[in-house]
């Protein structure tokens, strides 16, 4: 996907041949049944090749193989679309990263600890029900108790919220935004399963009815988590775009494979110009999408101004494109790429779920418009 | 410094070239550089070339012009990442935005590439001096995509060649120095065998040039008329008949115009041309502003569209010259880069034309500015035509880049005599 040191191509090749041993596809379309999407050994055994720790500071117990973490999460992420695979790595790491940055020392030795070995999963609650479904936008209620706080309030879709046995909160306090963390199960919280599109990926809607937090459970300082929360917004998106990528590869090489090999009017599919040009512009997204996440990721890692611009930029592009690339490849495959038999739709899921969350495309546009705006204002 | 002198490291020259520039160079009254993409008359067109000439001499004689061109021809022998390095520093400052588009790619590249050492050493160094200015002889009015199909003819005279054809839709011949001209010396072969390349002098008494006006009252488009003009055999750029072996690599360079060569000076790292003219997605802020959308939210999302498309469309270019660079991908890869400039110059270009409104197709004295915005729109499609159509770019992309099966010809095998040709236009 992007130029990588020999330690990087190691973690992907490793985190590849794990996936392609533990996770082919008929495995996948297994998983469809069961509660989680993912099974405890697998994870497990993930967090050992690292998939957990990348994007967690040394410090606390993180490490990545690069001096550039969230370049090497991408590679994982890459390989996680490459392979239609399982697992809350998007959910785990976000939280990870928050724990080992932001986390009480109490909070690292216990939660961090346990998901950095792979033992536990979390997620992260952002996104909301209307009239706070806007990208960003937080309703949700931190107030003030005489022991700590209570969260009213709801989110919705959670990726991993019911499997979870921590989720980070992001919720709003008089004084600004807030982080909390929360072990589950709770008590005045409620956890509806989700149905959803993609097979393997569980999603919950989390509702708070005065759920009591002791003042510990705050990640970072109360009413200060604005800046955080971008952060891990970008980190998040990054893993998303990463995820898009490996997937859109997938479809694209498997479709050039058909079109090369598909007659019809005695020639191959990929002998007419109507197609082959069809493939040029697919050509062109999947370099494109390689070449933003690079620096997306990379701007995350060297804590760029532009970092923001980059990953938003990519979202926009690739939650564009990167569905229009699945969608074309399922229509040069003619009607057995809308078949449930033919693996395109694990990947079409893969990247129509991505591209919906944690801020849509046009979502993202308007984002860029705002710092344009900013820098505008600013000059 | 010799080019097998220890070469001097990328930060080192950075910093003389930010000091040099700081210190010579007149700074760009937009902020972003030389590049005006209003319609000039001819004396300002003229005036503009002339600063242009200027500008260049100036890099020159400061020693910076020519940055990858080997010192013998008077450059400085140094590697795209001192180019590239210069282009970040020169951000800012006026530069000489038209030496570069055709003159130092793909004209001066070929030249480098094919030309013979005395060639080489006769016609460099004008160019890094600013004293010649270069056009691409490709298209002819039978037809531009098929560049092997090139109808004008040499015929050999003793030791100088006799052209005779025509020559079509080159931008600013009338004030141009040199041609490099692809030209047909064998019509018994198969059409990618007969072909040859001159060096050819643009005002000489053969020579007519007729001025095209385009749709948006541009007479930059001219047609050349060649009869009976003598070429000197020593102006013939590679061998008699392997003028295809120069033209696919001539192509090539074409394509770099996009993102990628190593020759060009300019702030972004390519020349203005390939960029949106309507001065980037921050411009499209005062126009929304001006139009009283900027709280709309689809005016919001057009805008962050188009800032999107910027930041992903350097992100490739990079990512695909560093490929090619490395071996990761061949040459072919640079039609990608090609491709996207096309497209997404297109889709700039409906962004500013649907934020602008009404006031692009009617306005007023004071409106003129968003006026502007339906004019290029008219001319939307130029960043898929000109340097090769984007259709082009799609063929190589599938059959170089992805090896489909290559279109069906009939004229591989047969004399191109003997093939079907387009009629001049206007017969019947
Ligand atoms: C602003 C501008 C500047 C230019 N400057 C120069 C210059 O300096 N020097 C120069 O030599 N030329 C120049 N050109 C010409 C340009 O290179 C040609 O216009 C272009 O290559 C197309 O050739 P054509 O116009 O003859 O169209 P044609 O080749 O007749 O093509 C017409 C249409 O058919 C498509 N087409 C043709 N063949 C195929 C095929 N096999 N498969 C699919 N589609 C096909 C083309 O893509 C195009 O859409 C310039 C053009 C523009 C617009």
């Amino acid at each position: 996907m992007f130029p990588q040191s020999s330690d990087q191509a190691l973690l992907a090749e490793t985190t590849k041949k794990f996936l392609e041993a533990e996770c082919p596809l008929p495995k996948i379309r297994e998983l469809a049944d069961s509660t989680a999407g993912f099974e405890p050994e697998f994870w497990r055994d993930g967090a050992e090749l690292g998939w957990t720790s990348l994007v967690v500071p040394k410090e606390a117990g993180g490490g990545s193989v690069s001096e550039g973490g969230v370049r090497d999460l991408a590679l994982v992420a890459y390989q996680f679309g490459l392979h239609a695979a399982p697992g809350p790595l998007s959910g785990t790491n976000v939280v990870a990263a928050a724990l080992g940055r932001w986390g009480t020392e109490e909070q690292q030795i216990g939660p961090l600890g346990a998901l950095l070995r792979g033992e536990a999963v979390s997620a992260w609650a952002l996104a909301e029900p209307a009239p706070h479904g806007g990208f960003g936008q937080v309703g949700l209620r931190a107030t003030e108790t005489p022991h700590g706080f209570r969260l009213d309030g709801a989110k919705t879709p959670v990726d991993g919220g019911a499997e979870a046995s921590h989720v980070l909160v992001v919720a709003r306090h008089v004084s600004g935004l807030s982080q909390f963390l929360l072990s589950l199960p709770c008590p005045g919280l409620t956890i509806v399963p989700l149905e959803g599109l993609d097979l393997t990926r569980r999603f919950a809607r989390l509702e708070f009815d005065g759920v009591q937090l002791a003042a510990s459970s705050l990640v970072g300082a109360a009413g200060a988590a604005a800046p955080d929360v971008e952060w891990l917004t970008d980190l998040a998106v990054t893993v998303q775009l990463g995820e898009m990528c490996g997937a859109m590869q997938w479809a694209f090489d498997t479709t050039v494979q058909w079109a090369m090999n598909r007659y019809s009017f005695g020639r191959p599919l990929a002998s007419y110009q109507e197609i082959k040009h069809r493939f040029a512009d697919m050509k062109m997204w999947l370099e494109a999408s390689f070449a933003i996440t690079a620096q997306a990721a990379a701007a995350i890692d060297s804590g760029a101004p532009n970092r923001s611009e980059l990953v938003s930029a990519g979202k926009f592009f690739i939650g564009r494109y990167g569905v229009e690339l699945l969608q074309d490849c399922v229509q040069l495959h003619g009607g057995i790429g809308v078949t449930f038999d033919h693996d395109l739709h694990l990947f079409l899921r893969r990247v129509v779920c991505d591209a919906a969350l944690v801020g849509t495309p046009s979502e993202h546009a308007a984002r860029l418009t705002d710092i344009l705006e900013e820098r505008e204002a600013g000059r | 410094m010799s080019d097998t002198a220890e070469l001097e490291s990328v930060d080192a020259f950075a910093a003389r070239a930010r000091s040099w520039l700081a210190g010579n160079m007149p700074r760009a009254a937009d902020g972003l550089g030389g590049y005006n993409p209003v319609q000039r008359n001819d004396e300002a067109e003229l005036a503009h070339i002339a600063r242009c000439r200027e500008l260049q001499r100036m890099l020159f004689d400061g020693g910076f012009a020519g940055i990858c061109v080997p010192t013998a021809y008077g450059g400085l022998g140094l590697t795209a990442a001192h180019q590239s390095a210069f282009n970040r520093e020169i951000r800012g400052y006026e530069y000489p935005a038209d030496t570069q588009i055709p003159t130092f790619t793909p004209c001066m590249a070929v030249i480098l590439e094919f030309g013979t050492e005395e060639q080489k050493r006769r016609h460099v160094p004008p160019i890094l001096k600013g004293d010649a200015f270069w056009m691409q002889f490709l298209s002819e009015p039978s037809g531009g995509s098929d560049v092997a199909g090139a109808q004008t003819t040499a015929v050999k005279d003793g030791d100088e060649w006799v052209l005779n054809g025509s020559k079509i839709w080159t931008t600013g011949a009338w004030w141009a120095d040199w041609g490099l001209c692809l030209v047909r010396t064998n019509w018994d072969v198969p059409k990618h065998r007969g072909l040859t390349v001159f060096m050819v002098e643009i005002h000489q008494p053969g020579i007519e040039i007729h001025r095209i006006e385009m749709l948006n009252g541009s007479r930059e488009f001219c047609q050349e008329f060649l009869t009976d003009v003598r070429v000197p055999d020593s102006q013939r750029i590679g061998e008699e008949g392997q003028g295809w072996t120069v033209g696919t690599r001539w192509l090539y360079h074409e394509r770099t115009i996009s993102g990628g060569s190593p020759y060009v000076t300019s702030p972004a790292g390519r020349p203005a041309v390939a960029l949106d003219p309507g001065g980037g997605s921050a411009a499209l802020i005062p126009l929304a502003r001006a139009r009283g959308l900027l709280h709309d939210a689809h005016a919001r999302e057009l805008i962050g569209e188009s800032h999107a498309l910027g930041l992903v469309g350097n992100a490739l270019t990079d990512h695909i010259a560093e490929e090619i660079r490395s071996g990761a991908a061949s040459e072919q890869a640079a039609a990608i880069t090609r491709l996207w400039f096309g497209v997404s110059a297109v889709r700039n270009s409906t962004i500013s034309f649907e934020l602008a409104g009404p006031t692009a197709v009617a306005w007023s004295q004071d409106e003129r500015e968003i006026g502007r915005k339906g004019i290029r729109f008219l001319m939307r499609q130029t960043s898929c035509l000109a340097g090769g159509t984007t259709e082009m770019s799609r063929n190589a992309i599938s059959e170089r880049v992805l090896g489909m099966p290559r279109e069906r010809t009939v004229d591989k095998d047969t004399p191109f005599r003997d093939i079907p040709r387009s009629r001049p236009a206007g017969s019947s």
